[in-house]
């Protein structure tokens, strides 16, 4: 078989890729253009600090849009229908990047530009004109909207609930109701659409999101605020706090974006602020609860408070001497919080205090079916490397790797909204002095515990045979499982990275050395500067690699590390729903062997015994269901436990995502400086 | 089984400046097993061809009869003799091919692409010895040089048995041990003594170099390899997944994919421009140090001739051979001398142009990859931002 292949044309073509590069410098520009525009717009907030739509959130934020949405509320229902829009629009994003894929050995490359960004601004009009939805999606999205029509025909508060619903069951769909709204209710705050798209088109970087959310949030307001009055929003605030929720995310993400250009700091405003308004909702829903919430929206609604909360982990820092040496950490909260006596406040913890908090709470929780987030492993090998007091680059790496575990551990404990209310955590955080963590005092007192336990596990586990009933859990259980394995594999393998990386980094250092050694034997005198200067470039390289190793390191392979172990708390909880199986299957069968024996008195005609089996019988009888009962509790709380953590994983990875590839393009904006500062150089050889 | 054309080669040529009289190019190689075929394509206006173009078929070990021949014929002492193109080496990426053995098809598809890189790389550097050829005043007239471009049938030159190949192998040994000795010999000549200070030092530094760019360049494919892995990985972990989470595994697969590629192309791009470089140089620098070699030798040589002449003056004995002899060994030397500086000077131009070309080629295509790159993140950055915000799931 002779496969005969052409060699493809230059992969970069000279003339056109440049351009299209240059584009996307350009975007700074346009960047800098649009916001302005945006502060021309009518959204109030957006020439005001964070600070002054914190204090006076109602009048402010809320009131203009709302009298431009309750104008025309019949829109509601209708312009939902062509959220598929937004779906062409994802197709139309990841065409182009296909095509992408070619952008290394295809001349084309401009065209995916172009083209995502014309297309959605047609589509969304058509849509919008009433062209039923023929996505693939578009099966779900009905569903999704069943509800919703009605509500708007009966009180905000019941369509507040279906739209609960939606929220706890599918919360990701939820979100494509956004995007119609955006198109067709703000046209005119927003300028039309088409500006909208064509703004996309000179920065296709962080613009448009930052754009749109703002409407996001007004738009959700109309949906659920029935009356033109300020203070219906207090209303809303269910659906505006999960929002808030997202925008924090994003926010966050934004705000880390840290190119260096000052539309950066720009940036970072517009993106405070849609999250700013986000403390209003917890306060005013307390007072507009709608009675006839259920336990789960309960749930969600305690959720909403634990975005105000942030915890970090800082200044590590050794207490004593030799072996009895260990590492205390400032743990600093900040919230608004009411539960909290003050809004900032900070304690120093040592690393077994945080496992004494994991022990605690796993004690209380577990059983429950909650997700205990578990802390970082001990490490005796790390820590008496600490102790022994080297400054080596390795203990330093070790103790920055265990802070940044610790503020995660934290972070995912206060954002559980059942655990941020146990007393222990408040301790945990506030107290001054905590009392030592005796469980874990021992160097391998809680691992030999915590093996036994394990131990006992998976003995019981073994000898339980569940016949699960429940498709649901039946799937997960083994998804969960499954996710394990390949989150091992895919950790193994980012290691990989971490260490090749680290290599390329040593290998690079060790060949920028060459060079500088081969730039001083050459004779040719602009070839030599130049060859010094490729040898200071590729240490400059190296360092990149380094920093970007660092960064597989604490945003993949530490966050893969973290669900690894996450994952293992889940089975944990499956394990204790287990339990509660058989415990209850244990009761059935000891109230069938009563019932025998009552039989058996009854036939032997015993009728003094009888009254203390029928006792038993009746006891056992109490004892079954409250067994069931409690089973089912289980069931319900590790399955909304599940889907929780299902929700908070999926939005972990895509913040993490996002800020690997903030990491990726800082490194790329410097290899960029780099080169381009030596291309010079090597142009200047004669 | 895999052919290559390289009429739109994307790697280094290195300028020589050909004039139109006498072009040389490979436009097509065909690979087959361990043998490969090359396309040898001459255009000519020389009147000492019969023809004005032509083209054959030559293996590897026909290019270097060529050097050889050339390396022996004594009328180019003289001359630094292009370095001869290294054998093809297609068993390592094949090899290695096979023990990471993972899913059959999509293997066989990234073996055929490193092994039509590698095969791009061997053409080059054939290419690259027959157009130094074709570039020299001197070699372009060589007759064995003409046979090979014109003579339409296999050249059948005969496979160098073991006994040569130990007979090269000692033959070196002996040149080395020369080296050392010559080394010794008093330099009369500024000049050389000069450039053989200079290479004798080059030469070590640009090996050493070399060594560096290519552990360097292995570990860029090593992360591109583990940038291909994790990709796999969370397709993998996608698969298995029908949560909301499925589309953000996914999209990070794409990623990496993304990632890889460039990341591939970078390799190969440093690969082809920097680490070819410094190997091509390597050689050439081999060949420079051979000719002062080969000049030392003859100044031995003279000197020797000159001891000769005063013993038979000495002796009264055969003055006139010695005369004769010793006055040979000084044309000799002068002309190596003459030709030597020529050479030597040339040689370091053609170096110097070399070095600027390619490292301002490698810096453009770093540039550009790294834009790429950039371009990537932001879209993907923005895509998942607007994921965030919901617009996109």
């Amino acid at each position: 078989m002779a496969a005969s292949s052409e060699r493809s044309p230059p992969p970069f073509p000279d003339s056109e890729e440049p351009e299209l590069l240059e584009d996307s410098d350009e975007g700074a520009d346009a960047f800098t253009g649009t916001s302005i525009s945006e502060m021309d717009s009518p959204s109030p907030d957006s020439t005001k600090p964070p600070k002054d739509i914190f204090n006076e959130p109602l009048e402010d934020i809320f009131s203009d849009p709302l009298s431009n949405i309750n104008s025309e509320p019949q829109k509601k229902v209708d312009t939902k229908i062509p959220s598929p829009s937004s779906d062409e629009a994802v197709d139309l994003f990841s065409d182009p990047l296909d095509d992408d894929s070619e952008v290394v050995s295809s001349p084309e490359v401009q065209n995916p530009m172009p083209d995502l960004l014309n297309e959605p601004v047609q589509a969304p009009k058509s849509d919008v004109l009433g062209e039923p939805p023929v996505h693939k999606n578009a099966a779900r999205q009905q569903d999704i909207f069943e509800d919703p029509p009605k509500g708007s025909s009966k009180s905000s508060s019941v369509k507040k609930a279906a739209s609960a619903e939606l929220f706890s069951d599918e919360d990701e769909e939820d979100l494509f109701k956004e995007l119609p709204k955006v198109v067709t209710k703000k046209p005119q705050p927003s300028g039309p659409p088409v500006d909208v798209f064509t703004e996309v088109k000179s920065d296709v970087k962080v613009k448009p999101q930052v754009k749109d959310d703002p409407t996001d949030l007004f738009a959700e307001e109309a949906l659920t605020a029935p009356a033109p009055k300020p203070s219906a929003s207090s209303s809303s605030s269910r659906t505006n706090g999960v929002h808030s929720e997202e925008h924090d995310l994003f926010s966050e993400a934004t705000v880390e974006l840290s190119l260096d250009s000052p539309r950066n700091d720009r940036k970072k405003k517009d993106a405070v602020k849609p999250s700013v308004s986000a403390p209003v909702a917890p306060v005013a829903s307390s007072s507009s609860k709608a009675p006839s919430k259920t336990l789960e929206e309960l749930e969600e609604e305690e959720s909403e408070d634990t975005f105000d909360l942030n915890i970090s982990v800082t200044n590590p820092e050794k207490v004593g001497d030799g072996m009895n040496a260990y590492m205390a950490y400032k743990v600093s909260t900040q919230t608004s919080l009411t539960m909290f006596r003050s809004k900032t406040f900070t304690v120093r913890r040592r690393f077994s205090d945080f496992l004494g908090l994991y022990e605690k709470l796993s004690e209380k929780h577990l059983q429950n079916g909650y997700i205990v987030p578990p802390p970082p492993e001990k490490s005796i090998l790390g820590m008496t490397k600490v102790k022994v007091g080297k400054e080596d680059p390795s203990s330093a790496e070790f103790v920055e790797r265990r802070r940044a575990a610790l503020e995660r551990y934290l972070q995912r404990v206060v954002s559980h909204p059942s655990l941020l209310q146990d007393p222990d955590v408040r301790e945990f955080l506030e107290k001054e002095e905590l009392p030592r963590a005796v469980s874990t005092q021992a160097l391998s007192g809680a691992g030999f515990l915590k093996m036994l336990n394990k131990a006992t596990d998976a003995v019981s586990k073994m000898t339980i045979k569940m016949n699960e009933q429940d498709v649901w859990f039946d799937e997960k259980i083994q998804d969960v499982e499954n996710e394990e394995q390949h989150m091992r594999k895919l950790h193994v393998m980012v290691e990989s990275l971490v260490n090749h990386r680290k290599e390329l980094s040593g290998n690079t250092a060790v060949f920028a050395k060459s060079v500088a050694m081969l730039g001083s034997s050459e004779d040719n005198t602009a070839l030599s500067r130049a060859l010094s200067q490729l040898a200071e470039v590729e240490d400059r390289i190296e360092q990149l690699h380094q920093e970007q190793a660092a960064n597989d390191f604490f945003t993949f392979s530490e966050l893969l590390a973290d669900y690894i172990r996450l994952l293992g708390a889940v089975k944990g909880c499956f394990d204790q729903r287990m339990k509660a199986w058989q415990r209850w299957q244990d009761a059935e069968n000891m109230l069938q062997k009563k019932r025998e024996v009552e039989a058996k008195l009854l036939w032997a005609n015993k009728p003094d015994k009888l009254q203390q089996a029928k006792d038993e019988i009746a006891e056992w009888e109490a004892k079954v269901t409250q067994y069931e009962r409690e089973f089912e509790r289980i069931s319900a709380t590790v399955r909304k436990e599940v889907i929780r953590f299902d929700k908070e994983k999926a939005r972990d990875f895509k913040r993490q995502i996002i800020k690997y590839l903030e990491s990726l393009l800082n490194s790329q904006q410097q290899l960029i400086k780099y080169w381009e500062a030596f291309l010079p150089e090597a142009k200047a050889i004669a | 089984l895999l052919q290559v054309r390289t009429a739109d080669s994307p790697h280094p040529r290195f300028d020589l400046n050909n004039d139109a009289s006498l072009v040389i190019d490979i436009p097509d190689a065909l690979c087959e097993r361990d043998k490969v075929k090359f396309t040898v394509h001459t255009k000519t206006t020389l009147s000492s061809f019969q023809k004005p173009e032509y083209s054959v078929q030559r293996q590897h070990e026909d290019f270097i009869w060529l050097h050889d021949t050339i390396v022996e014929t004594e009328e180019y002492a003289g001359l630094i003799i292009p370095p001869a193109p290294p054998k093809p080496d297609f068993e390592g990426p094949r090899e290695k091919m096979h023990k990471l053995g993972e899913g059959e098809s999509s293997m066989t598809k990234e073996e055929y692409a490193k092994m039509k890189q590698e095969l791009e790389k061997t053409v080059q550097v054939h290419e690259v010895f027959l157009q130094r050829l074709s570039s020299h005043p001197m070699f372009r007239k060589d007759r064995n040089f003409q046979i090979f471009l014109e003579y339409d049938q296999d050249l059948t030159v005969r496979r160098k048995n073991a006994k040569e190949m130990f007979g090269g192998f000692f033959k070196n040994m002996v040149k080395s041990a020369d080296e050392v000795l010559i080394s010794g010999v008093k330099e009369v000549d500024e000049f050389f003594e000069q450039e053989k200070n200079f290479l004798l030092d080059y030469s070590s530094k640009i090996k050493d170099a070399t060594a560096k760019a290519e552990k360097m360049t292995r570990s860029h494919k090593n992360v591109a390899d583990d940038y291909n892995h994790i990709s796999g990985a969370l397709n993998n972990t996608a698969a298995d997944n029908n949560t909301a989470f499925k589309k953000h595994l996914e999209k990070c697969a794409e990623v990496f994919e993304k990632l890889r590629k460039v990341e591939d192309r970078m390799a190969s791009d440093q690969e082809l421009k920097l680490t070819e470089l410094l190997r091509y140089y390597t050689r050439d620098i081999q060949a420079a140090k051979d000719l002062l070699y080969r000049r030392a030798r003859a100044l031995a040589d003279y000197e020797n001739s000159n001891k000769a002449l005063d013993k038979a003056r000495l002796k009264g004995k055969d003055v006139a051979q010695a005369e004769e002899n010793q006055k040979q060994c000084l044309q000799k030397f002068d002309k190596l001398s003459e030709s030597g500086k020529k050479e030597l000077t040339s040689f370091k131009a053609r170096r110097v142009v070399a070095f600027r070309k390619n490292l301002i080629e490698m810096t453009e295509l770093e540039i550009k990859h790294a834009k790429v790159r950039r371009l990537k993140c932001y879209v993907y950055h923005y895509m998942f931002i607007r994921q965030c915000s919901g617009i996109l799931i």
